[in-house]
């Protein structure tokens, strides 16, 4: 099946109440490749999350049009595509723990798959095996979502939306507010349910180190454009473009300039992770 | 000689009275003029009950809490509250005023200053956190940092002698950390203020003079950055160590001790 | 929601943006008084022109005036209705029982309209020309004396902006909430009124729930910062009474005036 997301001349405008920014996204084109891993990175206020709500109609675009799979969706008469697009595309929202609402952890992450039209004991046959995919005790479901921790909530938020077996998986700053160990748990679920599952995900970061250690491709985004797209070591490759793109660099990147400055000499490859600066040191006979 | 600006002794408390298990257990340790002292632990060591104890949110079960040689109790706490000051982990919520100079007066407002003190002390306290040109701003038009520089600003206008700082980067984008460490800096070089920063962020800790680490309500490390991220396994610590202990476990032959980031630079050019 | 122009702030530099919020607030209290001196028809066109007159000041364009109007038309009409029907007395146009038009009907209908579409234009232009918190601020002066009874006015007064401030983030956060169960396959405004009521739950809770958590924050916020209910304290908003607010009150005075002037004696129509 053909998962991929393709933008064609997206333009849209965001409002919250009577407050309108027009043109929070200006003519983006782009194609997210079926099964691929993005992270979607920029300054704040560059359109990162606009982008993420185009993709399952919270936002419309004004102009273009946003394909999902087969499903087109336009400005005019959206309606039924929004519906069918909504059903691929599970949306997990910055700090998603503020969505929790039902009396058992169970009636939460049935909530979605029912309102898609699965029957109840449908439901909770995949309400058990998601519980378990997030990294909780079956024991769970029966508790209520308010009595848990911070970051056992955004588990089971995020387990109600993988319970609508989305194809494609889209995230808003999944590990913020955590501490590191819970961020690197989170990360690393995602990546492997990536892979389970084939699903096409895409995440925003304001960390580079999380786009080094998990993603494949980068879309950064400046003032509702993309200013670039491609692979992780392409975009951290030359630093004076990742300062004026007001981002940073990942620490391993950052240390290896620093070095290469002080030493005077390059190393022979771009490094990411602290593997692989370990790995060129090593190489290089300097460690 | 002068008190220490900080003293906590034999600190212990629980939420639940019925219950044996204390949430901090046992604590002591003291704070001087212008230390930066970060206090790390995983969740639920305890890191934010204590912040509470220690700006009289809370009430101990043992154990006392100095302010500048004066015992915090219900009695002496009002009067404390401006000696010492708490910034919260959510920017937003702390935010009182509609605009950013009514925010900083908030405090003000309640000691019952006359208006002209409070004029200049608002504009005062501004200026330390470098938000002058925002005084008439809305909240809402406030990057994150912002906000929480503004926070510090309505305690600064206080003249306060220590500032608590509760997970307050966790919320911010790299940028806005980077502004708030450098407000941070300032303060404690040019007014001497204490800092207690209670955080998960490994450079965070890493810039302060001192790391107090709890574990399960007691205190299980006190000592300088280098020496706890040297003895503590568990701990995050910094890029340049966490690449020392990588080139160690590959068998390099690295210096042993922990490493800031210029000695490893240093050490690879050698 | 977003209709609705009564109770909204247009920011804006015209005289009555800089007037006193109080002398605001107190000439349109003042003008609801005035309206019932007026009783006959040169009166209620000098009103006319007054109110008009006002709203041409407030910089804000007259379309916004008449949208602010409309989710209060109907209302209007039926009260303009009922005082058409039962009001009797000079020519007699319809008889149907004790349902007349009557002369007199007509015109007392034409006047209740104006007083209501006047007293919104006016009440409209106090907000749309003053900021909410400027307008607490006029409020809680105005209620000082109350103090005297022991009313809490500081207490209410700080209750009030403070919710002010947070209007907007309440506003975001319903927002997100709506997002993020659309994304979860609810659809609002669709099904059955039942249905449509299910579907408040999931919005309510999480809203109810934040707004505590938010409560909780601020109020160990505000403790920090040294708040106690009962101390005095002083203020750092200033409220600043210029020549121009007097002379709001005394062109107020001076309608005043001309209304008791031009008031014709007896009931005549």
């Amino acid at each position: 099946m053909v998962m991929q997301i393709r933008l064609d001349t997206v333009t849209a405008d965001y409002r919250v109440g009577p407050i309108r920014s027009p043109k929070i996204l200006n003519a983006v084109s782009t194609t997210v490749k079926s099964k691929s891993f993005s992270a979607v990175v920029g300054h704040t206020g560059s359109g990162k999350s606009s982008l993420l709500k185009l993709t399952n109609g919270l936002l419309l675009p004004t102009s273009g049009q946003v394909e999902i799979g087969d499903h087109i969706i336009k400005s005019e008469n959206p309606k039924k595509s929004v519906k069918a697009a909504r059903k691929k595309v599970g949306m997990v929202f910055q700090f998603p723990e503020s969505q929790l609402f039902a009396e058992t952890v169970e009636k939460d992450i049935i909530f979605g798959p029912l309102n898609f039209g699965m029957s109840v004991e449908e439901a909770k046959v995949i309400a058990k095996e998601v519980i378990v995919q997030v990294g909780l005790e079956v024991s769970i479901l029966k508790k209520s979502p308010f009595s848990l921790s911070g970051g056992q909530k955004r588990r089971v938020a995020i387990a109600g939306i993988l319970a609508m077996n989305p194809d494609i998986l889209v995230l808003d700053e999944p590990g913020a507010g955590l501490d590191p160990k819970g961020k690197k748990e989170i990360m690393s679920l995602i990546r492997s349910w990536h892979e389970e599952k084939g699903l096409t995900t895409i995440f925003v970061t304001h960390d580079m180190d999380d786009v080094a250690l998990y993603a494949d491709e980068v879309i950064v985004m400046e003032k509702g454009s993309i200013a670039f797209q491609g692979t992780v070591r392409d975009a951290f490759r030359d630093a004076d473009r990742v300062r004026n793109w007001h981002l940073e660099l990942p620490e391993a990147r950052r240390f290896q300039l620093k070095l290469e400055k002080e030493k005077a000499v390059s190393l022979p490859r771009v490094c990411l992770t602290l593997n692989e600066l370990a790995d060129v040191l090593i190489e290089v006979g300097l460690a | 000689m002068l008190p220490p600006r900080l003293q906590v002794e034999q600190l212990t408390f629980r939420y639940d009275e019925r219950k044996q298990e204390n949430t901090l257990e046992n604590v002591s340790f003291t704070v001087q003029k212008g230390e930066w002292l970060a206090v790390v632990g995983h969740n639920g060591s305890g890191k934010s009950t204590l912040a509470r104890l220690l700006v009289g949110l809370l009430t101990p079960n043992e154990g006392s809490v100095h302010i500048n040689g004066i015992k915090l109790d219900e009695d002496s706490k009002w009067k404390l509250r401006s000696q010492i000051g708490l910034i919260f982990q959510n920017p937003e919520n702390q935010f009182i005023g509609t605009t950013v100079k009514d925010d900083v007066a908030f405090a003000l407002e309640n000691m019952n200053m006359a208006y002209d003190e409070m004029k200049v002390r608002v504009e005062q306290a501004l200026e330390m956190v470098g938000l002058e040109d925002f005084a008439e701003y809305d909240p809402s038009r406030l990057s994150g940092g912002q906000k929480q520089r503004v926070a510090i600003a309505g305690l600064l206008a206080l003249n306060p002698s220590i500032l608590i700082l509760d997970e307050a980067m966790v919320m911010l984008d790299p940028k806005s950390r980077k502004e708030l460490m450098e407000t941070l800096s300032n303060l404690k070089t040019n007014n001497h203020i204490t800092i207690i920063s209670i955080t998960h962020d490994m450079n965070e800790a890493q810039a302060a003079d001192r790391i107090l680490m709890l574990s399960s309500g007691q205190i299980l490390h006190d000592g300088e950055p280098a020496e706890v991220f040297q003895k503590e396994p568990t701990l995050d610590v910094p890029f340049a160590e966490q690449l020392r202990r990588e080139l160690e476990n590959r068998g390099s032959k690295v210096p042993d001790g922990y490493m800031t980031e210029d000695e490893m630079v240093r050490w690879l050019c050698r | 929601m977003n209709k609705l122009i009564l109770g909204r702030y247009f920011p804006g530099d015209s005289i009555l943006h800089q007037m006193d919020a109080r002398a605001k607030l107190l000439a349109g209290i003042y003008f609801i008084f005035v309206l019932f001196i007026a009783n006959n028809w040169l009166s209620y066109v000098l009103l006319w022109l007054f109110t008009f007159f006002v709203m041409r000041l407030s910089g804000v364009k007259f379309r916004v005036y008449f949208r602010g109007v409309r989710p209060l038309i109907w209302l209007i009409i039926f009260t303009v209705f009922l005082q058409i029907l039962f009001t009797a007395g000079g020519e007699i146009y319809i008889d149907w029982g004790p349902i007349t038009i009557s002369e007199f009907g007509l015109i007392n209908g034409v006047y209740i309209f104006s007083r209501f579409v006047m007293i919104i234009f006016i009440s409209t232009v106090v907000t749309l020309t003053t900021k909410p918190i400027d307008l607490t601020d006029a409020i809680n002066y105005l209620l000082h004396p109350l103090r005297r009874l022991k009313v809490p006015v500081d207490e209410i007064s700080l209750m009030l902006s403070i919710s002010l401030r947070f209007i907007p983030n309440l506003l975001d956060e319903t927002q997100k909430v709506m997002d993020a169960q659309r994304a979860r396959g609810t659809e609002f405004g669709e099904g059955s009124l039942v249905q449509q009521m299910k579907k408040i739950v999931p919005i309510f809770l999480p809203l109810f729930v934040s707004s505590l958590n938010r409560a909780e924050d601020m109020a160990n916020a505000m403790e920090v910062r040294g708040y106690q209910s009962s101390k005095p304290r002083s203020s750092f908003r200033r409220l600043n009474w210029h020549g121009r607010d007097t002379i709001g009150l005394l062109v107020m005075v001076l309608l005043t005036i001309v209304l008791v002037m031009l008031r014709t004696e007896a009931h005549v129509y």
